[in-house]
C-alpha cells in the first residue's frame, strides 16, 4: 500500500511542480495582494471614530453622545471581545450603556484620546476604564489571511480541478483496472496537496514576513500545526466537490459558491465585527474563518494552543467528515 | 490451475442502460494462452463486454470469473489492459509514467525492461504528450505490460493508427503472444483479427452470433469463393441473374462454387469485367454473411 501511495503521491508533485504557470500564480498572486492591499489602506488613518456599543441595539437608549457626528458606533457582544477590539485599536472606544454608563479608552490610541473628550462632553458622569495596547497595522493584520486565503484557493481548486481533469481525460478510469483503492489514491492526493501547501506557505510565510518585517508573537511550530490542520479540512472539502463530479462548469461554480462567501466573510480582508449577528454565525462555519481567527491569535496575540483548541477540533472534525463523504461518493469514471 | 478451468469465463452477462441494452446475455470462455477476439460493428457490445470482464463496470446481471473465481484483487494484481482511449497523468516522461503504474503493483518487470519490450528505450525521457499515436499505443501497452500480465486485455489497440504504425503494434503483440499470455482483443480490423486470433466470437446488437478459430468458421460458412465488381458497373439488370448476389456498400459481390459458369454467366449478361477481383472469403464476409451489414458501417 505505501509504496502505491508513494507512487502516486511523487507523480503528482513532478505534475505540480513541472506546470511552471500554475506555480508561478501561486507564488505571486498572494504577494502581489498584500503589496496591493497594504498600498491602498496603508495611508493615512481614515477621518472616523469608532465606538463599540455593549448592550442591545445601539440605539435603544437616547444617549446623547449616540447623536455625534462622525462617529460610527458599531454593537459588541461580549466585553471580553470589546477589550481585545480596544486594546488592538480596532475601535476607538468601548462603551457599556446596560447600566451606569462606563467606557474603556485605550491610552496610547490618538483616535481614543479625541474620541473621549467628544463623549465626556456629551456625557459627564460616565465612569473612565483605560486600557493599553498598540495598533496592529493593517498589512499586519491582513497578512495571516492571505496566507489562509492562498492556502484555500489552492486547497479547493487545486484538489478540485485536478481530479475532475483525471476523471474526463480517463486516467482514474485506467487507475482503476489496478490494485489501487479509492482510499489509497484520495489519500495520496490530500498528502501530495498537502506537503505542496504546507512548503509554498512556509515560503511564503519567511518571504512576505520579511518583506513587511513581521514577527509572529507566537510559535512556529504551533503555527505549522494550524496550517497542516487547516489545509487538511479545506483540502479534503475540495474532494467532496471532485470526488464525484465530471463538468467543469458545475465543480467551477461550486468551488465559486464555496469561496467568494468564505473570501469575503471569513475575515481575511475586514473585521466582519459590525455585521449582522447571523452573518458572523454563518462565517463560523466556513474551515476558513477558523482557520484565520487561530492564526490571527496566534501570529498576532501569541495565543497558545489552548486558546485555538477549539479551532483546531473543529477543522479537524471537519476534516474527517468531508473526507469520509468524498470517500463515499468517489467516481472513478464519468457516469 | 487445473488444465481444464479456463482463464476466464462469462456467463449469461447483460448489461442494461437506461436505453439500450448493450449486452444481452453473451457467454464464452477463454482457455489459457491464446489470442480471443472480441469481434464487431461500433455499438455492437465489445466495449461494454470488456469493461465488465475487467471489472471497471458492473454488469446489470451475469457473471465473470477468473481462474475459476470472482474477478478480484488477484484478477487486479495479474491483468493488464489497455483501453481504447486512455489520457496519462501530464508533465511525466515515458520512464516515469511506465514506473508510476509499476509503482501500483507488487509484482511485475523492471521498467527497462518493459521499455526495452516495447521498443521505448529512445524515448524514455520524452514528455509522454509529445509522442506519436504509434508511440502513445506503444507507451500504453508498456503500461498494460508493466504488472507482466497473465492475462491482457487490448481494446481497439490499433484504431487511429496508420498502416505502419499498425504493423508495428501487431508485431509487437505477436512477440506477447509468444510469452504464452493469455490475450483478450477487440477490434473492428478483420486483418488484424485474422492475424493474431486463435478464436473469435462475433458480436452484434450485444449477442454473440458466432464464435471459433476463424479459419473453422470461414470454412463452416464458405465452401465459396467471392467475385467482387464495383457497384456503377453492375448493371440493374443482371440482378435478375441465376447468382448469389451480396450488396456492400461500394461494391457488389458474387459467391459461388462455379467460378468458370459464374464468369460465363456474367460475360452473356454483358456485365463489365475489367474491374472484377476474385478472392477467398475473409472475416468481414462472415460478418457480412451473418448480419446483412457490413463490419465498419
Amino acid at each position: 500500500m505505501m509504496k502505491r501511495l508513494f507512487a502516486i503521491w511523487h507523480a503528482r508533485n513532478l505534475e505540480f511542480l513541472r506546470d511552471r504557470p500554475t506555480l508561478l500564480f501561486t507564488l505571486l498572486l498572494p504577494l502581489g495582494v498584500v503589496i496591493g492591499m497594504g498600498l491602498i489602506f496603508g495611508g493615512p488613518p481614515r477621518p472616523l471614530f469608532t465606538v463599540g456599543v455593549l448592550g442591545a441595539r445601539v440605539h435603544a437608549r437616547d444617549d446623547p453622545f449616540l447623536h455625534e457626528r462622525y462617529v460610527q458606533f458599531v454593537p459588541i457582544a461580549t466585553e471580553a471581545r470589546g477589550l481585545y477590539e480596544v486594546t488592538h485599536q480596532r475601535i476607538d472606544l468601548l462603551l457599556d450603556l446596560r447600566g451606569a454608563v462606563r467606557y474603556w479608552v485605550n491610552t496610547d490610541s490618538p483616535k481614543g484620546y479625541i474620541v473621549e473628550k467628544l463623549l465626556i462632553a456629551a456625557d459627564p458622569g460616565a465612569l473612565r476604564q483605560p486600557v493599553t495596547g498598540k495598533a496592529i497595522p493593517y498589512v499586519d493584520w491582513l497578512f495571516p489571511g492571505i496566507l489562509a486565503m492562498n492556502m484555500m484557493f489552492s486547497c479547493l481548486f487545486g484538489v478540485g480541478y485536478v481530479v475532475l481533469r483525471y476523471r474526463k481525460s480517463g486516467f482514474l478510469k485506467r487507475l482503476h483496472a489496478t490494485p489501487l483503492t479509492p482510499f489509497e489514491f484520495l489519500t495520496a492526493q490530500v498528502l501530495s496537496r498537502l506537503s505542496l501547501i504546507v512548503f509554498v506557505t512556509v515560503v511564503l510565510y519567511a518571504g512576505i514576513g520579511a518583506i513587511i518585517h513581521f514577527h509572529s508573537a507566537g510559535s512556529i511550530a504551533l503555527l505549522l500545526l494550524l496550517a497542516v490542520i487547516g489545509s487538511l479540512s479545506m483540502i479534503a472539502l475540495g474532494l467532496t466537490i471532485a470526488a464525484r463530479f465530471s463538468s467543469e462548469e458545475l465543480v467551477g461554480g461550486l468551488l465559486n459558491l464555496l469561496t467568494w462567501p468564505m473570501m469575503l466573510l471569513s475575515g481575511v480582508w475586514f473585521s466582519i465585527a459590525g455585521a449582522p449577528r447571523w452573518v458572523q454565525w454563518a462565517a463560523e462555519v466556513f474551515p476558513l474563518t477558523q482557520l484565520v481567527e487561530a492564526a490571527r491569535a496566534v501570529m498576532l496575540d501569541g495565543a497558545g494552543i489552548g486558546r485555538i483548541t477549539p479551532n483546531l477540533i473543529y477543522l479537524a472534525v471537519t476534516t474527517l467528515v468531508f473526507l469520509a463523504f468524498g470517500a463515499w461518493s468517489f467516481r472513478w469514471r464519468v457516469d | 490451475m487445473p488444465e481444464s478451468v479456463p482463464t476466464l469465463e462469462v456467463h449469461n452477462l447483460v448489461k442494461q442502460y437506461p436505453s439500450v441494452t448493450a449486452v444481452n446475455g453473451v457467454s464464452f470462455a477463454v482457455p489459457e494462452g491464446i489470442c480471443f477476439g472480441l469481434l464487431g460493428p461500433n455499438g455492437a457490445g465489445k466495449t461494454s463486454t470488456i469493461e465488465i470482464m475487467e471489472g471497471i463496470l458492473p454488469p446489470t446481471s451475469g457473471q465473470v470469473r477468473y481462474r475459476g473465481e470472482p474477478v478480484g484483487a488477484r484478477f487486479r494484481e495479474e491483468a493488464g489492459i489497455l483501453f481504447q482511449k486512455t489520457a496519462l497523468q501530464d508533465f511525466l516522461t515515458v520512464r516515469q509514467s511506465v514506473a508510476l503504474f509499476r509503482g501500483l503493483y507488487q509484482h511485475g518487470l523492471d521498467v527497462d525492461e518493459v521499455l526495452e519490450l516495447c521498443a521505448l528505450e529512445k524515448l524514455a525521457g520524452r514528455d509522454n504528450r509529445k509522442l506519436s499515436g504509434g508511440q502513445q499505443q506503444r507507451l500504453l501497452l508498456a503500461i498494460a505490460l508493466v504488472n507482466d500480465p497473465k492475462v491482457l486485455f487490448l481494446d481497439e489497440p490499433t484504431t487511429g493508427l496508420d498502416p505502419q504504425a499498425r504493423r508495428n503494434f501487431w508485431a509487437l503483440v505477436e512477440s506477447i503472444k509468444a510469452r504464452r499470455k493469455t490475450i483478450i482483443l477487440t477490434t473492428h480490423y478483420m486483418e488484424e483479427a485474422q492475424l493474431l486470433c486463435d478464436e473469435i466470437a462475433i458480436m452484434d446488437r450485444g449477442r454473440i452470433i458466432a464464435q471459433g478459430a476463424p479459419q473453422r468458421l470461414l470454412s463452416e460458412h464458405f465452401a465459396e469463393v467471392l467475385l467482387e465488381l464495383p457497384r456503377h458497373e453492375f448493371p440493374e439488370g443482371a440482378r435478375s441473374l441465376p447468382l448469389k448476389l451480396i450488396d456492400a456498400s461500394d461494391r457488389v459481390e458474387i459467391s459461388t462454387h462455379d467460378l468458370d459458369g459464374t464468369l460465363r454467366t456474367l460475360m452473356e449478361a454483358q456485365v463489365p469485367l475489367r474491374n472484377l477481383r476474385i478472392r477467398p472469403a475473409n472475416l468481414e464476409d462472415l460478418f457480412l454473411d451473418l448480419t446483412g451489414k457490413e463490419l465498419r458501417a
